[in-house]
């Protein structure tokens, strides 16, 4: 018995220095070598100053000027009050398929569109612009997504539609490889080169 | 289903197919030590580790001193991660200055990490330092997946015919000859994708519309690598692979997906060469990849479908999307989501609360049945049991003593396996059970009505089939849950091994019996169906009442769009 | 034999199954059958829930339940009682044939005196005068008789019995007297084995019988462990959500009762039909390894061959036609009454065309060992002689130098030759040959479909050996093989992992008897033959051992079959109970759309479901006592067929007996 625990506590130590740190520390060096942009984040600049994570969504919704990613659940761990886009504490809303809350939360997330955004029909907007994500940290819409928000975009920022939806072709990322996943719109990029834009005029 | 979703699923189930053969005869040198091209590195390493255990590579245990130095070794580690956890405070690498682990939290954490289950009751991003995820969790999540696969390899060898192997020269080679080499290309690949790797503490932003927002960072891609390819599941944050830091893209969604299936379907191969008998590893393997894709469809159609209630609002599309995020497309979502439930993995793309009742059938069939290939090793063992069971059963028919690979099956082979099989649903239902008739476990339910009573079936199929993820909206984190599932977790993890490793050492010393016509034989369709048929029969005589009181009745209510609040 | 119950014995023994079925009840001799035991604890339970419940139609159901499930465990009593009793009636017929042996025991001056049977011991010497009843096994030391042995096998030729011979308890001396020492203590002769056996007073779990047992003792602890936590899985909807009776209904459902009701008749019957061809086996577990042979060892002479050799042709010289040749035969064996005479007899007979046997019209010359040829020495002075080749070379004058020839090329071929010859003049020859036992070419070829090889071993030359292998159609063949080669042979086989198994009877067989899994002893045989094998054979018919195998593997396939259909059954029993049992919860009304079987009221698809339940126990008790059918074939076929038949059909009867039993219950207005 004791040898056996012996024979362990000596192979997990030469275990623990071989992948505990040495594979750690030989991915960091080659990431860091290889990859620096990715590998600390992938870090958006506006201006010099870090805005973003490039993969990483934020809570635009508390401005009419921006355009909306998806709802997000997640809670801020320190007080533990619903705070869309908290990354630090990433997570869905956990709501079951048959949960009364799903539906009031959809309607509410609807009824905030329709309120919002002239002209919008029910039948317009996506159901993944109103369920929310997985992460709560989804940086993306469809295309149709960002393009029923153009009108309230368009009204608040003074921009004009047309100018906004080439700024949302241009955002508009396909199919990885043209062929894995799904069209989609960086919201944080789209808002990124609106703000340029906003700035700008 | 779209193009996407086609080429999604084929590079998945076709990279699968395809690394079966050369990776199961890659594992077949490692295990039978004969020379492969990682030699000259990793081989003057490993000499010196069984210089100073004093054991040689050709040297064997008998089941149970291979059973018991599984557990110590085990036990140190838990004890080790424990301990840590418990002074975090104390170590470096905390750039956010985490705190001490509580007692329940570090007993809970340890006892699922150190058992492969990585069941989270905390989120990685707000509790754990840098240091906890590398030097403490990312290292179980080395050593335990290669402490399933050396038992499994013990198990296999036994089968053989050969002597069960020293479990601490198992341990090693694993480690160092598969997941290691494996992991620093996976890793290399996610961090080219947008995973993070570094030890720069967390970013600070200063938003567009004026908020701030703290973007977690670390080195996330190794473990990223580890955790799939290992089967382990544990992620680094709270919304596992589902967050856009750990899985930024359709592609490291398809690499996370392929990853965990690599070793567990090779495994199988593996198997088959060590018994010369492909053909068998063949049969069995299209008896998991049946199940597998049964699994694939009955959580994409449901989920492309989507939910009655919600479409009877009139929006555009159909497809259910709470929980999920967008960029890995459903089809994305939902081979990854097959593979973390069929490799016994347990990381998530999604919320699992959230998916329709159906898919979550397929969920609870992932890990009732924890053989559709499951995690390396005890998968394969899991498999084997069935099969003896079904043997067993059927061989009979066709007059002679059952017996597997030429061997006799009988009273003690039997009685243990049949012990094997009772202990998952013991854990499942009397877990579930206590946990719906106390104040305690009902506290921790989110959900109302039917789908609250999955959320506790769910963390006790997740814990005895240590898998790990969980419908998240329970509530993990109350004592009663820690402990409990903890507990599961460890009888499951440990009980079922013990007990096949000593169905394998009492095969191994049984004679050989030649193989005639008047054999039934194990490697042909019609063996292959009926091991099927019986393996599906037997899950649902066990587990149909609960699956009928849970997923079932949210279904029938779902249809007829029937709210709770 | 014998031994074949008659068709009417259930009502001669009506009272006794019923006796036994009640008595076997008794919870403490039902430990040995968890399955059982769980239905019965079941009952319990539901008839203590009808006596407190108030009155009312809940209790009108419970009660329904109760006696439906105290049906289901007699059925179960009932097959066993039923096998049993079967068991016995054989045991009986035996019994009878040994009712009032009493034995004239020797004394050491000569003299005898009447002793009952049951003091005989080993050792003790008995004297047997014409028309005593053998009192006990024994072998004969002094004297020859001819015995009927009919009482044991059934064939009512008498048997001589010589010096060396063995003799069994309850055969008939006919004629002469014969001195036999008793081989066997009281209570152990081999009818008092059988009778054991057929009793099932012997009976012990066999190696499957004990290994499926545990299976399904861990199933029903399975099944136990799902419907108990169901109970507060089911309060999660509230706290009335089920009612107990119908939980001990949904149990007694899941468990495999149909298997485990039948399990100890299976047994019994297998038994009993190894008793049924004349064969005492010394324990279940040899039937159970008959089943799992691999190879079987055969001799020649006797098992593979009928004992005699045959005439087959005849061979004339040059210049000689064969008709001269068979009527020479036909006089130099007309006086011959050994088989190879009478074969040669029969042979000239066909050849001639002649109808009748023409009386032998001369002085016949019997065989000696001197001479090795007989004949006849005819009316009209001509010498006829037949005999080994060499010995009739000695008295003809110029023997044709075909004569040789001929001879080695039929022993070349496997045959003997005799050849015949005419005062001084050599005629030609007789083939005399082996002859496959009719129908066993097709029983080795399909034995090597289920994967059982056969070998002849026999003591001939190689040539003989492998003529008669080929005719017969066996696997390998061993020639030239003395005892002691037939036991190294057994011990080759067995280093390679296979179950061999063997017939003998002389006791230099004993060894090899002993050491193969399968040793049949003839009852012809010595006794050290008979003690060495675990198996004897009455009738003293080496070609048994195929039936044994047959028996033993449809033993295991009934078993077999009988569980997976028990198992199968289990899938439609969830469709009727599980909507039913939750039918009073509002929230789980959707799993009606599980009761496809459309049955009409709740009560009414969980009694349907339990009715048959218990109907399919006595409904099975035919193939638990006959065997399922069984034929011949290669595992994978097996397979496949015995799942369509039990596994498939399995899955689908319940559906419709539950349905139909519903409608019917419907009738009575209970559904």
């Amino acid at each position: 018995m004791l040898r056996i625990v012996k024979r362990a506590v000596i192979v997990s130590a030469f275990l623990w220095v071989m992948v505990a740190w040495g594979f750690t520390f030989l991915l960091l060096g080659l990431a860091q070598l290889l990859f620096p942009f990715q590998a600390n984040g992938s870090v958006v600049q506006f201006h010099g100053h870090p805005v973003a994570s490039a993969h990483v969504g934020q809570n635009f919704a508390t401005s009419l000027r921006y355009f909306w990613g998806r709802p997000s659940a997640t809670v801020s761990p320190t007080t533990g009050k619903p705070d869309p886009y908290d990354a630090l504490n990433s997570g869905p809303s956990n709501l079951g398929p048959t949960n009364a809350a799903l539906l009031q939360q959809i309607q509410a997330a609807v009824a905030r569109y329709l309120a919002t955004t002239p002209g919008l029909r029910v039948h317009e907007i996506p159901i993944s612009l109103v369920e929310s994500s997985g992460s709560g940290l989804d940086p993306d819409i469809t295309l149709q997504s960002a393009l029923i928000q153009i009108p309230r975009v368009a009204k608040y920022t003074g921009i004009s539609p047309h100018v906004l939806r080439r700024l949302v072709y241009q955002a508009a990322r396909g199919p990885e490889l043209g062929l894995f996943g799904v069209e989609r719109v960086n919201v944080v990029q789209l808002n990124v080169s609106l703000a340029k834009l906003l700035r700008h005029s | 289903m779209s193009i996407s979703t086609v080429a999604t699923w084929a590079v998945v189930i076709g990279g699968l197919l395809i690394c079966a053969k050369p990776l199961g005869l890659y594992l077949y040198r490692v295990f039978t030590f004969q020379p492969t091209i990682l030699d000259r590195p990793l081989k003057p390493v490993e000499d010196l580790i069984f210089r100073a255990i004093h054991v040689s590579r050709e040297s064997s245990m008998s089941a149970v001193e291979y059973g018991v130095s599984f557990m110590l070794t085990n036990l140190v580690w838990a004890v080790m991660a424990y301990v840590l956890l418990r002074t975090q405070g104390l170590w470096p690498f905390n750039p956010e200055h985490f705190g001490n682990l509580s007692a329940g939290l570090s007993f809970n954490t340890a006892a699922s990490f150190v058992t492969n289950t990585n069941w989270q009751a905390y989120s990685g991003e707000n509790t754990m330092s840098y240091f906890s995820q590398f030097a403490v969790l990312q290292f179980l999540q080395f050593v335990t997946p290669a402490s399933g696969a050396a038992a499994g390899v013990a198990f296999v060898r036994a089968m053989a015919g050969r002597p069960l192997g020293n479990f601490f020269v198992d341990l090693t080679v694993f480690t160092t000859r598969v997941l290691l080499p494996l992991s620093v290309i996976f890793g290399l690949f996610f961090v080219a994708q947008g995973v993070p790797d570094t030890l720069l503490g967390y970013l600070h932003l200063h938003t567009l519309t004026g908020a701030t927002q703290t973007v977690p960072r670390g080195p996330m891609a190794g473990w990223e690598a580890i955790e799939h390819l290992g089967q382990n599941g544990g992620g680094f944050t709270g919304a596992n692979s589902a967050n856009p830091l750990e899985n930024p893209t359709a592609l490291t969604n398809i690499a996370q997906s392929l990853a965990m299936g690599l070793v567990p379907v090779a495994f199988f191969y593996m198997f088959g060469r060590f018994t010369g008998r492909t053909r068998l590893a063949w049969t069995l393997m299209g008896v998991a990849g049946t199940l597998f894709l049964a699994m694939l469809a009955m959580i994409y159609f449901p989920e492309a479908a989507g939910n009655p209630i919600v479409n009877h609002l009139g929006l555009l599309g159909h497809a259910n999307m709470e929980g999920k995020d967008l960029r890995f497309g459903l089809g994305g979502t939902a081979i990854f989501e097959t593979s973390t439930m069929a490799f016994s993995t347990g990381s998530v793309v999604a919320a699992q609360d959230s998916f329709l009742p159906i898919p979550g059938l397929a969920f609870f069939l992932g890990m009732f049945l924890n053989m559709v290939f499951g995690a390396t090793g005890v998968g394969l063992l899991n498999m084997v049991m069935f099969v003896i069971l079904t043997i067993f059963l059927m061989g009979l028919m066709v007059g002679r003593t059952p017996e597997f690979l030429g061997k006799k099956i009988e009273a003690r082979e039997v009685s243990l396996t049949a012990i094997a099989f009772l202990l998952h649903p013991l854990l499942i239902l009397v877990g579930g059970a206590i946990a719906v008739s106390t104040s305690a476990g009902l506290a921790g339910v989110f959900n109302p009505g039917p789908h609250g009573l999955s959320e506790i079936l769910y963390a006790f199929s997740s814990a005895a089939a240590n898998n790990g993820s969980a419908m998240a909206g329970l509530n993990a984190a109350l004592p009663f849950y820690e402990i409990a599932i903890g507990l599961v977790a460890i009888i499951g993890r440990y009980a079922s091994i013990m007990v096949m490793l000593l169905v394998g050492e009492s095969l191994l010393k049984k004679k050989a019996v030649p193989q005639t016509s008047g054999t039934m034989r194990t490697d042909t369709p019609l063996f292959g169906g009926i091991l099927l048929g019986s393996i599906m029969i037997l899950n649902a005589l066990t587990f149909f009442p609960v699956m009928a009181l849970g997923p079932l009745a949210e279904h029938y209510l779902l249809l007829a769009h029937h709210l709770f609040s | 034999m014998a031994a074949q119950p008659s068709s009417d014995f259930v009502r001669m023994r009506l009272a006794e199954v019923l006796r036994d079925t009640i008595l076997k009840l008794n919870p403490w001799s039902m430990m040995r059958n968890p399955v059982m035991l769980v239905v019965e604890i079941g009952t319990a339970i539901t008839l203590w829930l009808t006596i407190v419940a108030p009155a009312g139609p809940d209790r009108a159901y419970d009660l329904l339940v109760t006696v439906i499930l105290l049906f289901t465990v007699l059925f179960a009593t009932f097959a066993e009682s039923y096998a049993e009793a079967r068991g016995r009636a054989q045991a009986a017929f035996l019994r009878k044939s040994r009712a009032s042996a009493r034995a004239r025991v020797l004394k050491p001056d000569g003299s005898w005196e009447w002793r009952d049977g049951s003091e005989l011991t080993q050792g003790t010497r008995i004297r047997i005068e014409a028309g005593d009843v053998v009192a006990s096994d024994g072998v004969v030391l002094e004297g020859v008789g001819s015995m009927d042995e009919s009482a044991i096998t059934g064939e009512s030729a008498p048997v001589i019995k010589g010096p060396g011979d063995s003799v069994t308890g309850g055969t008939v001396l006919l004629s002469d007297v014969l001195v036999v020492e008793i081989t066997a203590d009281p209570g152990s002769t081999f009818l008092d084995r059988m009778i054991a056996l057929v009793e099932g007073a012997a009976r012990q779990k066999t190696p499957n019988e004990i290994a499926l047992t545990a299976l399904l003792a861990v199933l029903t602890l399975i099944f136990v462990l799902v419907v108990v936590t169901l109970a507060p899985f089911a309060r999660y909807y509230g706290p009335h959500a089920v009612s107990i009776t119908t939980l001990v209904a949904l149990l007694v459902c899941l468990i495999p009762t149909t298997i485990g009701g039948l399990l100890s008749a299976i047994g019994i019957a297998g038994m009993n039909r190894v008793a049924q061809i004349n064969v005492v086996a010394k324990s279940g577990r040899a039937v159970e390894a008959a089943g799992d042979i691999d190879t079987l060892i055969l001799d020649k002479t006797g098992t593979i061959t009928i004992g005699n050799r045959m005439a087959t042709e005849f061979l004339p010289v040059p210049g000689v036609s064969a008709e001269a040749v068979a009527e020479a035969a036909l006089w130099a064996s007309v006086a011959d009454t050994t088989p190879e005479g009478r074969s040669v007899v029969e042979l000239a007979q066909k050849v001639l065309g002649l109808t009748e046997v023409p009386a032998p019209t001369g002085e016949p010359v019997p065989f000696t060992a001197q001479t090795r040829m007989s004949g006849i020495d005819l009316a009209d002075g001509r010498k006829i002689r037949k005999g080994a080749v060499s010995a009739i070379l000695r008295v003809v004058e110029q023997p044709p130098p075909e004569l040789e020839q001929m001879a080695e090329a039929v022993a070349r071929e496997g045959g003997t030759p005799l050849a015949v010859a005419v005062d001084s003049q050599a005629l030609g020859v007789i083939r005399l040959k082996d002859i496959v036992k009719p129908g066993l070419k097709e029983r080795f070829q399909e034995f090597r479909a289920m994967g059982i090889r056969t070998v002849m071993a026999t003591g001939d030359n190689r040539i003989t050996a492998e003529v008669i292998a080929r005719e017969a159609g066996v696997d390998e063949v061993v020639a030239e093989v003395d005892p002691e080669g037939k036991l190294a042979l057994i011990q080759r086989e067995q280093a390679e992992g296979r179950l061999v198994a063997m017939t003998g009877d002389g006791t230099n067989d004993a060894p090899a008897l002993a050491q193969a899994d399968v040793g049949l002893a003839m009852n012809s045989g010595t006794m050290a033959a008979k003690e060495a094998g675990n198996m004897l054979d009455l009738e003293s018919n080496p070609t048994k051992l195929l039936d044994v195998i047959e028996v033993g593997k449809q033993l295991l396939i009934t078993r077999g079959a009988l569980t997976t259909f028990s198992i199968a059954n289990d899938v439609a029993k969830y469709f009727a109970i599980i909507p039913a049992m939750f039918a009073s919860v509002p929230l789980l009304h959707g799993l009606e759309a599980l009761n496809i079987m459309h049955l009409k009221t709740p009560h009414g698809a969980i009694l349907s479901a339990l009715i048959f339940n218990a109907l399919i126990i006595p409904a099975l008790i035919p193939f638990a006592i006959r065997g399922v059918r069984y034929r011949p074939e290669s595992a994978d076929r097996m397979l496949l067929r015995n799942i369509l038949n039990w596994g498939v059909v399995g899955v689908i009867v319940p559906f419709v007996g539950i349905w139909a039993i519903d409608h019917v219950l419907g009738l009575f207005g209970l559904a």
